[in-house]
């Protein structure tokens, strides 16, 4: 039987929910029929809309999409704009205030605190720049990811950005592929250090040569069907097929197609293309795209890349794992990446950073897949004056290792699939860790990944150190805890963090880390990188270094941060909520 | 009169009639021993999967662990809340202890 998700679907989706939007917007959010809020919340989604979480009614993630991580002049900020007039909340973040923005794992953005009646004039705004936020979560095409630098970058094999925004164009608001079985993942990469992570998507377009009637061709090999949320990570699976640029866009929505039509609507816990692959296999995916939907005779793949690929690889096998720092670009200008904790920055910040953007470069910023942003084509000599900004004080383009290796998802403060506070802890650990622990010499990336529940939006699978959020007792009281993996990366070879330690209580995690470092330095064979020390120790002796300790860090968010309203308000606790408001953010009450 | 009893957000949490009633991240002391071994698994929630009505009674079936051992796993269907003049009526499920009943449909 198909889903109540499913019915809303095919009653009213995609482009036509905007104007039901636009009217409930005019007359406010207590409008929306009572028994039909969870109808008009799950199409929302599909304009980039998402209710928060439990305590938070009447308030929405607004998530915008900026494809391969663009933005181009101006847009910046107009986010920071937008940000500053509409995402400020009923109570303030003690790590960031009120009114921040929040670059995402798949190169987007995401503001909070959003109301349903600002929207008409949110969207003007950011569509007066040319940005959007369709399709930016729902069932159909997300935000396409590639390479941060892709035509900057100096060593790249093809610039893929001409076909991500091709195929942005072609299949946001496309009603063909508005409304597939569940969320499609697009990434494409050109590069050569893999920066797309294919690995990690839904479809995956990357970097291949191929010799077709005597000529060495370029362009990409498709890979299917990875992923990473609820215990069921995968791998995208290589299906043999190499498109060049020019076929990229019709054999996507081949796919996307063959999605559509296969995917499973009756259950949306099997519904992600993986499960489809993990039914069929890549030989019978690639004959039923061949013989249903698609028209030509598809090439087999070409030679790939993944030799080369160093991005979040825990490798040093040369190349870059992330894009922070000063690099030339194919043009002799620079692009300097900079290092934004957990992904927030505040309004002011994003700014200064639109503004800096404009004065040293081209007023373009992309955001990369680790959180952080770059500021592109700053010629040599405007080098020094950029670095002498106060900005990059905090946003450093040379940052500790702790800090260029945090990631963070939502959490408990606004994500309704949390279990535990998740960005203020990993700014708290990072500078805890700086502070504290000593990395082994020459160590330089380490990648600490924290995610507040399985769905995995932190990526936690794919660092040295996975966290992810759980529930222990200690002395007979309920805490936050996290589970510790250990060696996830991608590259060549990618594979996925073992979860060594279960449900360590949240203030003994930095004590781990530190115990873990300290053991790995001792044990460590030359100058082997974190993850091959994990690759040659067996799991056993792995869980024996985690050692969990109790240290000088202390915890102010060990109790259930899910059973407030908002975890940083003064009284926190579900019944002094002001939700659900007014426009306005005075509180509906009930003779309303 | 009707009641819509549904899980959203990707098994974050039960809708009954339009309104969030039972969130992942709970903590429930079950009593089914047969879930772990543990005498009464002292289980987080971390997915909902389904939910339905028996009666009155509002029941979940869940994925989650039990903290004191580590097993996963779903147990059987879980009472979660009541439903009056088909109104929902919260039970107080992180301080007692939630029966677990096993229907035919459990492997
Ligand atoms: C309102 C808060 C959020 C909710 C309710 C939410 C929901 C989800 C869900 C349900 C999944 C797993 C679904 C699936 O893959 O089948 C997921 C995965 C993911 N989300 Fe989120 N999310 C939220 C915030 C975020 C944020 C802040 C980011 C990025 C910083 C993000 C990026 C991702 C990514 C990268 C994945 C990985 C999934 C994969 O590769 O399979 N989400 N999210
Ligand atoms: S990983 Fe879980 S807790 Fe974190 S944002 Fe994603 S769904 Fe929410
Ligand atoms: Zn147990």
């Amino acid at each position: 039987m198909p889903t109540d998700v499913e019915r809303w679907k095919s009653e009213v989706y995609g482009n036509e929910i905007r104007e039901h939007l636009l009217e409930f917007a005019e007359q406010g959010w207590d409008t929306i029929p009572e028994d039909e809020r969870d109808a008009w919340f799950e199409r929302f989604k599909w304009w980039g809309l998402y209710h928060q979480r439990n305590g938070q009614e009447s308030y929405f993630m607004m998530r915008i999409g900026t494809p391969n991580g663009v933005l181009t002049p101006g847009q910046t900020e107009v986010v920071a704009e937008v940000a500053d007039e509409y995402a400020r909340g009923p109570a303030e973040n003690p790590i960031f205030g009120n009114g921040y923005v929040d670059w995402t794992t798949r190169q987007s953005i995401q503001l909070h605190w959003i109301k349903l009646e600002d929207i008409p004039e949110i969207f003007e705004k950011l569509e007066s720049v040319g940005l959007s936020t369709q399709q930016a979560c729902g069932d159909s095409w997300r935000n396409i990811v590639g390479c941060p630098v892709a035509g900057k970058d100096k060593h790249e094999h093809v610039d893929a950005l001409p076909v991500a925004m091709e195929l942005n164009e072609t299949f946001k608001g496309n009603d063909d592929h508005s409304n597939l079985p569940r969320k499609w993942k697009v990434s494409i990469t050109g590069c050569r250090e893999g920066c797309g992570q294919g690995d990690i998507n839904d479809l995956a377009l990357e970097p291949a040569t191929k010799e077709i009637d005597g000529e060495e061709t370029k362009g990409f090999n498709i890979r299917i069907g990875g992923g990473l949320s609820r215990n069921e990570p995968r791998l995208a699976r290589d299906i043999d097929v190499f498109v060049t640029p020019e076929q990229a866009a019709e054999v996507s929505g081949a796919i996307s197609a063959l999605f559509r039509d296969n995917g499973d609507r009756d259950n949306r816990y099997n519904a992600r293309i993986k499960f489809l692959m993990d039914e069929w296999g890549a030989e019978k995916f690639r004959n039923v795209l061949q013989e249903e939907y698609v028209d030509f005779e598809l090439e087999t793949a070409g030679d790939d890349l993944r030799s080369e690929y160093s991005y979040n690889s825990g490798y040093a096998d040369g190349g870059h794992s992330d894009h922070v720092g000063i690099h030339e670009q194919a043009d002799g200008n620079y692009y300097v990446g900079l290092d934004v904790l957990v992904g927030r920055m505040g309004v002011d910040d994003t700014k200064e950073l639109a503004r800096i953007a404009d004065e040293y470069g081209s007023g373009e910023v992309r955001i990369t897949q680790r959180q952080n942003v770059i500021i592109t084509d700053v010629p040599e000599e405007k080098l020094d004056a950029l670095q002498d900004e106060d900005l990059l004080d905090h946003y450093s383009p040379d940052p500790h290792p702790f800090m260029r290796g945090s990631i963070a998802c939502t959490g408990t403060e606004f994500c309704s699939l949390s279990i535990v506070e998740t960005k203020n802890r990993q700014v708290r650990y990072a500078r805890w860790l700086k502070e504290n622990v000593e990395l082994p010499a020459g160590v330089e990336d380490f990648h600490i990944h924290l995610s507040g529940c399985t769905a995995s939006c932190a990526q936690p699978q794919i660092a040295d150190i996975s966290l992810r959020g759980m529930k222990t007792r200690k002395d007979g009281e309920p805490v936050e805890a996290l589970d510790i993996g250990l060696g996830g990366g991608l590259g060549e070879n990618p594979n996925f963090a073992e979860w060594v330690t279960q449900r360590v209580p949240v203030d003994e995690v930095p004590g781990a880390i530190k115990n873990l470092l300290a053991n790995f330095e001792e044990r460590r064979e030359g100058d082997e990188t974190f993850r091959e020390f994990v690759a040659r120790t067996d799991e056993e002796d792995l869980a024996e270094l985690v050692e969990p300790e109790e240290t000088s860090y202390e915890d102010p968010m060990m109790h259930n941060t899910k059973r407030t309203w908002y975890p940083y308000a003064d009284d926190d606790s579900l019944d002094a909520s002001p939700a659900p408001t007014h426009g306005d953010g005075t509180p509906i009450t009930s003779d309303d | 009169m009707s009641v819509s009893l549904r899980v959203l957000d990707d098994g974050a949490w039960v809708s009954v009639n339009d309104a969030r009633e039972v969130s992942v991240s709970e903590l429930w002391r079950l009593d089914d021993p047969s879930f772990c071994g543990c005498e009464l698994p002292d289980f987080v929630v971390e997915n909902v999967l389904d939910v339905g009505a028996d009666g009155r009674t509002v029941s979940a079936k869940v994925y989650g662990q039990c903290i004191a051992c580590g097993q996963t796993g779903v147990p059987g269907w879980v009472p979660v809340g009541r439903l009056r003049e088909g109104e929902f009526v919260d039970i107080d499920r992180e301080r007692v202890v939630l029966p677990v009943r096993r229907g035919d449909d459990d492997e």
